[in-house]
């Protein structure tokens, strides 16, 4: 194997007979090229064999002690060698795997990898790439590219480990250094592998950034309770989280990986790792699409409709609502699971909504279609439009996860207008209320307002009455057309609320 | 649901006559409504009230000494302030400029309080009694 150099030798043949597969093995030698991984198993296999094959002509053989762990099996199917510790023939023939290389390794099924638990076995075949298509072509998502995000169970980062120390060692000996980076990491040459068998199985190619995920969570319940012994080791790593089942997720074992002194890692556990009788399973393959937002603007012409879902105590007090009508269609048309809606502002449930309408967007969720075309969404528009005559949209539109930020900050920014028709209990003439029309820039101090209190925090809010015009009706009558700034209480600016916001039209009449 | 304390109007601070000289919202030596702060929607921190809880004490020119009871068990949320600085708005917009303070009962209670309170019509009835 080119790749591989006399300094790995060792290496090679320690990991070999260990039960470490040969795609570990080259991760394990710093082997960078990525096509090589994607050889068939067996080739490989057999290509490592061939390699320390040669070894044999030359005459200064490597003389190793293989380190003896509590905890170690070599399969001797077809060898009558017990204890690995006295080969010091260093004739390769006595290693087990290497001596009748074809019937040994027929024989006896391929043996789970002590470092992978076959994630670059197993997983890596055709069999597998079938299994996880299938699956996503069944959900019928639609999709131009894909990431494919696997997660893997803690206890691989703990053989890992064991694995490299194992290595580091050895390498010592040579008098060669081998940093943890310099090895391939396990998640990377498995997506090397399976990366172009899924592009080619599905159509489309793998892109980290795209929306579409296909997850895949592997679990490997034998091994478990490997990575126990890091509570004891580093107990403070492992809080329980309310919502976690298992205290020991992945991000906490390679924490306390991190923090584990060598030593005290190589009393708790064998290195190298033992090998197991199961290979990995493939818990779940999951597909998830990124969200897609859509936005416009609605009209809202009856004074019946809340903008959410009105439900106290499990009962809805008032029948439907602006978001339901219009993300009922468009759950539809684009298959998600869920929506979340937002809008610039607000408005009361007995309010309308008139001119060119409130800017909304929504959030759909997990939706299988992505693609619509500019027609489409007219089509769709209409759709909503002719479902009720509660509510209109209008420029109903695909657009970005930017753009809702941006409808929110105008929330804050904007100016708003109110028509204010006020009834006074003292008689007004039109003089009485002319001044109104002089007044800019009017400063208010508003504490909460008594009607929302009961579900807002108490404050004093600071807000600006821009102009006001005012066109008298009659003794009791006015109406006051206001400019203000957002989020100002014009209600309690009329009528005060118990002195709580001032000034207020009742004090500047008096 | 909130509740805003006023003075009923039968009161006789509300009567012609009297002229307050003070509001004191200081009830007792550790417990001052002025210092009741509350925090967040669920009003943490609010001072809690029983029905008997005094809110403040007010005297008057005659030498009489009222002190107005909550009535309505719950967090403080707010005492008016502006009765301080103007005492005058207490007798002459008693139920609207002039209120005492703003209570919140638990969610819970709160429809046994509204039943145990009289209406308008009922405390017109009480008072034509006496």
């Amino acid at each position: 194997m080119s790749s591989l150099t006399e300094k790995d030798r060792a290496i090679v043949q320690l990991l070999l007979n260990t039960g470490t597969c040969p795609r570990c093995i080259l991760r394990f030698c710093c082997v960078g090229s990525q096509t090589v991984y994607r050889h068939p198993y067996k080739d490989l296999m057999k290509d490592l064999k061939d390699f320390l094959k040669n070894n044999q002509e030359k005459e200064d053989m490597v003389c190793f002690d293989i380190v003896d762990p509590p905890c170690k099996r070599i399969r001797l199917e077809d060898t009558e060698e017990g204890p690995d510790d006295a080969n010091h023939n260093g004739t390769l023939q006595q290693i087990p795997s290497v001596n009748d290389e074809n019937t040994a390794m027929e024989n006896s099924a391929v043996e789970v990898c002590n470092v992978c638990l076959g994630i670059l076995q197993e997983f890596c075949e055709v069999d597998f790439v079938k299994k996880v298509c299938q699956k996503v072509n069944s959900a019928d998502y639609q999709f131009t590219s894909f990431v494919f995000s696997v997660s893997l169970p803690p206890q691989l980062s703990v053989r890992e480990r064991a694995a490299w120390l194992l290595v580091k060692q050895e390498m010592g000996k040579l008098g060669l250094s081998l940093a943890k980076d310099d090895i391939v990491p396990l998640k990377e040459a498995y997506k090397w592998i399976i990366h172009p068998q899924l592009s080619e199985e599905l159509g489309v190619p793998a892109d980290g950034k795209a929306l579409f995920e296909v997850s895949v969570v592997f679990a490997h319940p034998e091994t478990d309770e490997e990575c126990h012994f890091l509570a004891t080791a580093c107990p403070d790593c492992f809080k329980p989280a309310k919502n976690k089942q298992s205290v020991f997720t992945r991000m906490a074992v390679i924490k306390a990986l991190e923090k584990i002194k060598e030593e005290d890692f190589l009393k708790h556990f064998p290195c190298p790792p033992c090998s197991p009788k199961n290979l990995c399973v493939a818990l779940e393959i999951q597909c998830n699409n990124g969200a897609v937002f859509v936005a416009g603007r609605y009209n809202k012409y009856s004074r019946n409709l809340p903008q959410t879902p009105w439900i106290i105590d499990g009962e809805r007090k008032l029948e439907s609502s602006v978001e339901e009508l219009i993300s009922e269609h468009l759950m539809a048309a684009f298959k998600a699971d869920s929506f979340n809606f937002s809008s610039s502002g607000r408005e009361d449930v007995d309010v309308r909504t008139l001119g060119n309408g409130r800017p909304f967007a929504i959030e759909l969720v997990n939706p299988r279609r992505i693609h619509f075309t500019a027609e489409e969404m007219k089509g769709l528009q209409q759709t909503i439009n002719n479902s009720s005559d509660k509510i209109k949209v209008r420029d109903l539109q695909l657009v970005t996860r930017e753009a809702i930020g941006r409808m929110k900050e105008g929330e804050e920014e904007k100016t708003k207008t109110y028509s204010a028709l006020i009834w006074t209990d003292r008689a007004i003439q039109k003089e009485d209320i002319a001044f109104l029309d002089d007044i800019k820039e009017l400063k208010l101090d508003q504490k909460t307002p008594l009607r929302v209190l009961h579900r807002r925090p108490l404050a004093v809010r600071c807000r600006i009455i821009h102009t006001m015009k005012s066109e008298y009706i009659d003794e009791h009558h006015f109406r006051l057309h206001l400019k203000t700034q957002a989020g100002t209480y014009i209600k309690e600016f009329v009528h005060g609320d118990f002195g709580r916001t001032k000034p207020n039209v009742g004090s500047l009449l008096n | 649901r909130i509740c805003v304390i006023t003075l009923a109007e039968a009161h006789p601070l509300l009567q012609t006559g009297k002229t307050i000289t003070s509001i004191n919202y200081q009830i007792s030596a550790n417990c001052s409504r002025l210092q009741n702060k509350v925090s967040g929607k669920s009003k943490r921190g609010a001072q809690f009230l029983t029905e008997l809880a005094p809110l403040c004490r007010i005297s008057s020119s005659d030498g009489e000494e009222y002190t107005i009871y909550s009535c309505i068990r719950g967090r403080l949320i707010e005492v008016n302030e502006n009765i301080l600085s103007n005492p005058a708005i207490l007798q002459e917009k008693p139920s609207t400029e002039g209120y005492i303070a703003v209570v919140l009962p638990k969610f819970e209670e709160s429809k046994s309080i509204t039943q145990g309170l009289l209406t308008q019509k009922e405390y017109e009835e009480v008072l034509l009694k006496r």
